[in-house]
């Protein structure tokens, strides 16, 4: 990146901080739902050093990759168990567009019912959240594998293990790492909606206790904080993605 | 013909029977107590609370008020998000400026902007809608901004040609070459709105389906939570085929290309 665009890139922003710190020192001093930037800026390192926000973090990213993990698995598994079979495919097609469309935090109050406050509640939202995209793309790399492969493994009478194992598995892999990157994008978001619906831990709830504590400059810290966050997974895993699929693509063809 | 029309025939059957299966699943986990009453009712349980629910129009209320939530909420993203993207879009140095705030401000979760919300507009259905219509925005935005930038170089030739103004351009060439892109981004941003729409109701006490699902789960009604949540799955299953339905109405006229 150039220093000219860099400049054009970085003015908006800039320009939006300057205003937010101009307002809330004049217009809007003293108020209970602003802060200057540098306030909050003090809020959060102050967080940071007192070891609030690590906790708050580590619960959130522990929740998200864990349900990941799980919701993941299982739809990968499942994904792949279905594809590998047009009929499995088309029987289960209904089942899926009826379930999938039900909005993951609509199940809080449920998971709440279930496991009560804390992680176990988080990760089991995050895993039903994650489940379906990973399940659909999973179920459509299978469906797009060359026919031929299979023919080769009957061909080398391969047994179904095995043919999954060589066959199977390598051909999906790029595409495996785009519903994985899709599921953690989601498994953020998820995670920290939890945490604002009904969660007494993770940065969601200390967003939304700042907020009820009138402590705007925490609240917006903690704010820009949860966006770098997820500017920093979506980026880390990119890298990955395109490191991955260079590299299987190379390997496949 | 005659062949295919017996394969969607099977295809809808076996269909049926998974969905009828999942079913009966649920009637022995709760009839056997697998999983205990006070989490899962049985299916029977589930259905008579949806009916009631429907028959008292309490739900239907409900239903009703959430559904308009996540229309309005989504045709304010889509207005807004067509308008930004086409003007990103069309213009090179509007691309340059703006495009990297709006990558910096896409990764944030809607529901992390409602703290934020609250403190600055309140608890109102008018604050709900505006987090809504956020959370909903970017889809449409950056396919808005993907379809322009797919224009066959000839017709910017064209509209050169043509002295066709900027804005002649959206209209008849960047928005009818977008289309299909801007409307699978319309349809992200659907279900997104229903998301932020039951996030914000529970949040903000605002009428509707996920206050209901709530307030069922505090009182241990765990049939409640299912009627809630069966509508809610519908509601989402509905909106979603109407919008696969318009997008292969509104595309046919490019199906020869």
């Amino acid at each position: 990146m150039t220093a000219h665009s860099a400049w054009r890139a970085s003015f908006l922003p800039i320009l939006a901080l300057v205003w937010l710190e101009w307002y809330a020192r004049s217009p809007g001093a003293g108020s209970d739902s602003i802060a200057t930037v540098s306030a909050s800026a003090a809020a959060l390192w102050q967080s940071a050093v007192d070891g609030t926000l690590i906790a708050a973090t580590m619960f959130t990213l522990a929740a998200a990759a864990s349900g990941l993990a799980l919701g993941g698995l299982a739809g990968v598994l499942l994904g792949i168990a279905i594809g590998l079979s047009s009929r499995a495919s088309d029987a289960s097609s209904l089942a899926i567009e009826l379930l999938r469309p039900l909005p993951s935090i609509a199940l809080v109050p449920f998971a709440t019912l279930i496991f009560g406050f804390g992680l176990s509640m988080e990760i089991a939202v995050v895993a039903f959240a994650t489940f379906w995209p990973i399940l659909v793309l999973a179920r459509s790399a299978v469906r797009q594998v060359d026919g031929r492969l299979q023919e080769v493994a009957r061909a080398l009478r391969f047994s179904f293990l095995r043919t999954v194992v060589k066959f199977i598995l390598p051909s999906i892999v790029p595409r495996l790492f785009v519903a994985i990157r899709v599921g953690a994008g989601l498994a953020l978001v998820v995670a920290v909606t939890v945490e604002v619906v009904g969660n007494t831990r993770g940065l969601g709830y200390g967003l939304v206790m700042s907020q009820q504590n009138l402590q705007p400059a925490l609240m917006l810290g903690w704010l820009a904080w949860v966006g770098m966050l997820g500017y920093l997974v979506n980026e880390i895993l990119s890298a990955v993605e395109r490191g991955a699929v260079r590299r299987f693509t190379g390997a496949v063809k | 013909m005659k062949r295919t029309r017996l394969d969607s025939l099977e295809k809808n059957a076996s269909g049926l029977a998974v969905v009828a299966s999942i079913v009966v699943l649920w009637w022995f986990a709760s009839h056997f107590e697998w999983v205990s009453r006070v989490f899962l009712p049985t299916p029977e349980a589930a259905g008579l609370a949806l009916y009631k629910g429907l028959v008292t129009g309490e739900l239907a209320q409900q239903t009703w008020q959430t559904t308009l939530r996540m229309i309005q909420g989504w045709l304010l993203a889509c207005l807004a998000g067509i308008f930004i993207g086409a003007v990103i879009g069309v213009s090179a140095v509007a691309t340059a400026w703006i495009k990297p705030t709006l990558e910096l401000l896409r990764p944030l979760p809607a529901s992390a902007v409602l703290p934020l919300a609250i403190a600055v507009l309140g608890l109102g259905p008018n604050m709900v809608l505006g987090v809504v219509a956020f959370g909903a925005l970017w889809p449409v935005l950056l396919a808005t901004v993907h379809g322009f930038s797919t224009v066959e170089p000839r017709l910017n030739e064209v509209a050169r040609c043509m002295r066709l103004s900027r804005s002649a351009f959206i209209v008849k060439i960047g928005i009818p070459n977008a289309m299909p892109d801007i409307l699978s981004g319309m349809r992200v941003s659907l279900t997104i709105a229903l998301i932020v729409a039951i996030v914000g109701e529970m949040i903000a006490a605002q009428e509707g389906l996920g206050r209901a699902i709530l307030m069922a789960a505090r009182s241990f009604q765990a049939a409640d939570i299912f009627a809630g949540l069966i509508l809610l799955g519908l509601l989402g299953f509905a909106s979603n085929s109407l919008l696969v339905l318009s997008e292969r109405r509104a595309l046919r006229w490019q199906e020869g290309h």
